[in-house]
């Protein structure tokens, strides 16, 4: 009996292992930004569509902000995009829109047809400062608090439930001052 | 016919071995920066195809990772302040070998612990065999089947 209680709990213990691995293991749609809880890297990027006008970091300070990386080769952004619009609509949260390695072109007809939920669309297009962010995918989503710092970052196509539960959740409470 | 067979074999032979370089790594200015840069991106992981080196993958993303070391490498910066950089954007994932401390410990440890038990229960094994050969007979028969 005593025999194959060693192996049997040796394979107990493997199969936990192996289980708690699974269960938590970093899922690769779903990775937690390197970021979390740190300054915003410094950008200053092209306005889209506005020749020779920029946006900074600096300039988005004192109030909270979302970004969100897309680009029109990206088929999930599509997927999210009238979500993004109903978002516009409730008009809590500035949408900085981040077009990623993208043709401009594209992009304003992208916006032309499908409408435009940012309050103002950067472009990176030789994505130096996407890899700043540690943006791997895209639609990729993040929430950046009043101070600058990274709150949350949602990888994949953003949902009502996930703007909910991640975004909204996180303004202070009774809202903006 | 049989030189013929070698002959189709080696071509396609010879076709795998240049078809595993399926785009062209940058170079850089001099040979001591061009080994510090293959080196550092064959143990960054591309974000994207999480199995595969920057350098082996031809993304756009993996590309704008090499463009970044190559500007950091002729920027003056250290391996380690690469490394760094990449790990303070993207995380320790993108670190084929993660850095040794409390949070990754196991990951370094496992193996040898699961080689320990391995080794003890093998040692069992093999002492509790001997001792039966050694001992009486009929208890290894026992575990034998009837024939």
């Amino acid at each position: 009996m005593s025999r194959f209680l060693i192996p049997a709990a040796i394979f107990l213990a493997l199969v936990g292992v192996l289980y708690v691995g699974v269960v938590h293991s970093p899922n690769k749609s779903t990775m937690q930004s390197a970021l979390l809880g740190k300054t915003v890297p410094d950008f200053s990027l092209p306005v889209l569509d506005a020749p020779g006008m920029t946006l900074s970091n600096t300039q988005l300070a004192g109030r909270p902000w979302v970004l969100n990386v897309w680009g029109t080769w990206c088929a999930a952004c599509r997927e999210e995009h009238p979500v993004l619009l109903e978002i516009a609509k409730q008009n809590v949260l500035p949408l900085v829109g981040f077009d990623w390695k993208d043709e401009d072109d594209a992009a304003l007809d992208w916006l032309k047809q499908l409408g435009n939920p940012y309050s103002v669309v950067v472009a990176d297009r030789d994505g130096r400062v996407a890899i700043n962010f540690g943006v791997y995918g895209a639609p990729e989503t993040f929430f950046i608090d009043a101070d600058g710092r990274v709150q949350y970052r949602h990888v994949g196509a953003m949902t009502p439930e996930v703007w909910q539960r991640e975004f909204l959740s996180r303004l202070p409470r009774g809202g903006l001052p | 016919m049989r030189a013929a067979a070698v002959a189709v074999l080696g071509t396609l032979l010879l076709g795998l071995s240049l078809s595993t370089a399926a785009f062209d790594i940058e170079s850089m200015p001099t040979p001591e920066k061009q080994k510090r840069y293959d080196g550092l991106i064959h143990e960054l992981r591309c974000m994207q195809c999480q199995n595969q080196s920057i350098a082996d993958s031809p993304v756009g993303l993996a590309e704008d990772l090499r463009r970044d070391v190559r500007e950091q490498i002729n920027a003056g910066k250290t391996d380690a302040e690469i490394r760094d950089s990449m790990v303070a954007r993207y995380g320790n994932v993108i670190l084929f070998r993660p850095p040794f401390k409390a949070s990754t410990a196991w990951v370094w440890l496992a193996p040898f612990l699961l080689l320990l038990v391995g080794a003890f229960v093998a040692v069992r094994i093999v002492r509790q065999r001997t001792s039966m050969v050694a001992g009486d007979d009929s208890i290894v028969d026992t575990d034998e089947p009837a024939r």
